[in-house]
């Protein structure tokens, strides 16, 4: 089997997610040696997958952990749960 | 991640449930990082999330008798943050064009790539950080909503597909294509905005659009 370039998008994310079977991931792997085009995609859409990863890119709003147990806090005083 | 440990949460709610009712803030801890980026995905807006999430916790505490350990916590629990979200999405006035009921056909829709190689090699460690979060957070925020949830649970919090399939309440196989959908375009997004930061090599496969 021979894979195009349009295939090779289509499994970019299972690729990268390693949910690939063997035998694709090797056909792949081939077309990746000599297209330059799919590797610069393959590469850059695992950066982006990294880099949304990344710590700090997506935070909790401050102070967000301690207004909920503050909130919970006064739910707790008043009610046992089952109870509402 | 918090990896989820089924005996301290089922002794914790049965604790909680026999009166020790103050074990709930360690019990739902764990959860809150998951709650708030669920809704936040479905809900667009910091302080509305940050609401939901709260009443979330509260729900689940009221619920609590009703978890019967046959899905995990977590999962249970953002069952009912997904609830809530809707429920406020719904109550909404205003229909978002980016609706609930909104139909992306999934299957079909060429995806082409942004098409570019001077960008691969750059180090993260290059870009600023707080430019290039900000310009994450931008791209996600614009993904579509089916999308967004996605990318949030499974590429930030990590969730695994199967988790992230019950979160939202839909399959293990529309999780997967959501995904592979949103990187794409997150992708196509990005890769020409970030080859800003890269390093100009003109001449080599152009970002054509």
């Amino acid at each position: 089997m021979k894979i195009d370039c349009k295939h090779v998008w289509e499994y970019i994310s299972a690729y990268i997610d390693g949910e690939v079977d063997r035998a694709l991931r090797a056909e792949i792997d081939r077309h990746l040696e000599t297209c330059e085009i799919c590797s610069a995609v393959l590469d850059s859409t695992r950066n982006v997958v990294v880099l949304v990863a990344g710590d700090r890119v997506f935070e909790l709003p401050v102070g967000f952990s301690e207004r909920l147990h503050a909130r919970l806090e006064k739910e707790l005083d008043l009610e046992q749960p089952g109870t509402s | 991640m918090t990896a989820s440990n089924p005996e301290f949460e089922a002794d914790c709610i049965r604790r909680i449930l026999a009166g020790e009712k103050h074990l709930f803030h360690a019990l739902i801890r764990p959860s809150e990082r998951a709650i708030y980026f669920l809704l936040l995905g479905l809900l667009r807006n910091e302080a509305e999330a940050e609401d939901a999430a709260q009443e979330t916790a509260i729900k689940v505490y009221r619920n609590l008798h009703l978890f019967r350990g046959d899905a995990q916590f977590r999962t249970w629990v953002l069952s009912i943050a997904r609830n809530e979200g809707l429920g406020r999405l719904r109550k909404q006035a205003s229909r978002r064009e980016d609706s609930l009921e909104e139909k992306i056909d999934e299957q079909s829709g060429d995806y082409t790539p942004a098409i570019l190689t001077s960008w691969r090699e750059i180090p993260a460690e290059a870009l600023e950080r707080k430019e290039l979060g900000a310009l994450l957070r931008r791209a996600i925020e614009g993904l579509p909503g089916i999308y967004r949830n996605v990318v949030l649970l499974r590429d930030i919090e990590e969730m695994d597909v199967r988790e992230t399939a019950a979160a939202l309440g839909i399959t293990e196989g529309a999780v997967k294509v959501r995904l592979h959908r949103a990187r794409a375009l997150l992708q196509r997004e990005l890769a020409p905005q970030l080859k800003g930061f890269a390093p100009q090599r003109k001449g080599l496969f152009g970002w054509g659009k």
